[in-house]
């Protein structure tokens, strides 16, 4: 092919002569611009108060907690992820829901380990189900997010709470069941909101429907809870 | 040639050079369908749609599983399924077609453990909470009964739930394994394949638990009647190409004893869950001793 190559020539003529010469100057500066200031303040909190620190976590906290309460397409819930909301949430709904009083009919009432256990492992069920179907959120991502969308339904716990004080006939059965539904729906749609990008597109509808039997049968429980009196 | 477009000329090659002959081994991409085209080249073969009917779906349904059984790969094989083929699996396990055998139609080479565990949850709320719902309607007019939700039902259905769900495949593919060793039947299922089928059959006893929260008894029986003809004849039509070849009694007594345990979880179900004696409250408060011993088998 020696034809083509002399043919090619004249089309590729210049390119032969670029070269590298010695004297045009390749240096630079490849130092990072350490502030060295930086790296110790994220280390260094043992010399801030405590009241700094406390803080600085349930500021984080209630942060996710207003992402939550107006869900909108934000990465927030989940790069920092903790689990800190999540456990109050679960812990709060827990005591309210085993009831205050020891009394003899306590045998079908939730205890408090199964209320817990129901949440978590539904969490951990739920997250592994999504990462088997090819998710691509992290397990503990996951976790937080799930934990976080419990909120809705511990405000309606509370306002059930409170609506149970004034009484327990059809009307209040009837408020009661409305609040549960309007919570469970926007838990089902907050934490959707942040799970749905990270699914494959396929396969969203079955990555959704488990979340909702969850906030479905925690719903159930704050709905059929009725007082010890 | 002292052409200087001799690189962008066209260039025509001869067919006996035989690229053409290639094509079957080679991976060509036909523009036309991109999605198809990605199908082809990909040898591996993940998920493969409903309507393709490719010669290639045989070939390569051994290598479908390769990964190890202790890595998280292989359990991701067995959720390799699209919302719309479970969709069309629930459906197909609903409304059985004589001709249709739901392994051959539905599973092909791709059983899942999505469907099974999912609807056996689903399942054991519905019940659940259906068995709270009754019986807080039957006791509704009477002025000393207060409502306690009842949350030992959800353990023990989920106990029943999910052993008949494993348990009884396990067996039974135990069974037509030893019975292949004597017979050899063109059609053996893998034990995932009896799971996948014994997991979706249970699909519609959701709708039917749901039917009992009405406290009619009429209505509740033919519910019962219903989804077990529906779902009985699913698994029969299931497993009659696998075990037609054996004699005749062996037949007879597979076939009965699917449809025996069928029966028994759906009637052991009602009995449990929906209690006949809470109709009659006030006998029920006297003979709470015997109320226990007519309930079937719920120890406390």
């Amino acid at each position: 092919m020696a034809e083509v190559e002399e043919s090619s020539k004249p089309m590729f003529a210049g390119l032969s002569d670029i070269s590298i010469s010695e004297d045009i100057p390749v240096e630079g500066d490849i130092s990072v611009p350490v502030s060295s200031h930086n790296a110790d303040n994220d280390f260094s909190t043992l010399d801030e108060p405590v009241k700094d620190t406390i803080l600085r976590d349930l500021r984080a906290v209630g942060q996710k907690f207003v992402h939550v309460m107006y869900p909108k397409k934000s990465s927030a819930l989940l790069r920092d992820w903790d689990l800190w909301g999540p456990l109050i949430l679960c812990v709060t709904l827990a005591l309210m829901l085993q009831g205050g009083s020891v009394d003899s009919e306590e045998e079908g009432r939730p205890q408090f380990a199964e209320v817990f256990v129901i949440i978590w492992f539904g969490s951990v069920i739920i997250t592994l189900n999504s990462k088997l179907l090819g998710g691509t959120i992290s397990f503990f991502q996951s976790l937080c997010v799930l934990g976080y969308c419990i909120l809705p339904l511990t405000v309606a716990m509370i306002v059930c709470r409170i609506v149970l004080v004034g009484g327990s006939g059809l009307v209040s059965f009837v408020v009661r069941l409305i609040v549960v539904t309007a919570s469970f729906s926007w838990s089902t749609f907050a934490s959707t909101a942040f799970l749905a990008d990270s699914q494959p597109p396929n396969r969203k509808a079955l990555v959704v429907y488990p979340v909702f039997l969850f906030y479905f049968v925690i719903g159930w429980m704050i709905l059929t809870f009725s007082p010890s009196q | 040639m002292a052409n200087t477009d001799f690189h962008l000329q066209f260039q025509e090659f001869e067919d006996e050079q035989g690229f053409t002959d290639n094509n079957q081994g080679a991976t060509t991409v036909t523009i036309d369908d991109p999605i198809k085209s990605r199908k082809q080249r990909k040898a591996t073969g993940t998920a493969f749609e409903e309507e393709d009917n490719d010669d290639k779906t045989e070939l390569l349904s051994g290598q479908r599983k390769s990964a190890p059984f202790w890595t998280f790969e292989y359990y991701q094989t067995l959720f390799d399924v699209d919302s719309h083929q479970v969709k069309n699996r629930i459906i197909g396990s609903i409304l059985p077609w004589p001709g249709k055998n739901f392994v051959e139609v539905y599973l092909r080479s791709n059983p899942d453990l999505y469907g099974p565990f999912w609807i056996c949850a689903t399942l054991v709320f519905a019940i659940a909470v259906s068995g709270n719902i009754s019986s807080f309607l039957v006791h509704q007019g009477q002025p000393n009964f207060r409502y306690v939700p009842d949350f030992s039902k959800v353990t023990m259905a989920a106990t029943a739930i999910y052993s008949y769900a494993w348990l009884v495949p396990l067996a039974l593919w135990g069974f037509l394994t030893w019975r292949n060793t004597k017979i050899t039947s063109l059609v053996s299922y893998s034990f995932l394949q009896i799971v996948c089928v014994y997991g979706y059959s249970l699909s519609i006893y959701i709708p039917a638990v749901i039917l009992w929260i009405i406290p009619n008894e009429g209505l509740r029986w033919c519910s019962i009647v219903v989804a077990l003809c529906l779902s009985g004849s699913v698994l029969v039509l299931t497993f009659w190409p696998a075990i037609r070849d054996d004699k005749p009694r062996i037949t007879i007594a597979i076939i009965s004893t699917i449809m025996i345990l069928h029966v028994l979880l759906a009637v052991g179900c009602k009995a449990c869950f929906f209690s006949t004696y809470e109709m009659h409250p006030s006998k029920a408060h006297n003979e709470p001793s015997t109320a226990t011993n007519t309930s079937s088998t719920n120890p406390k």
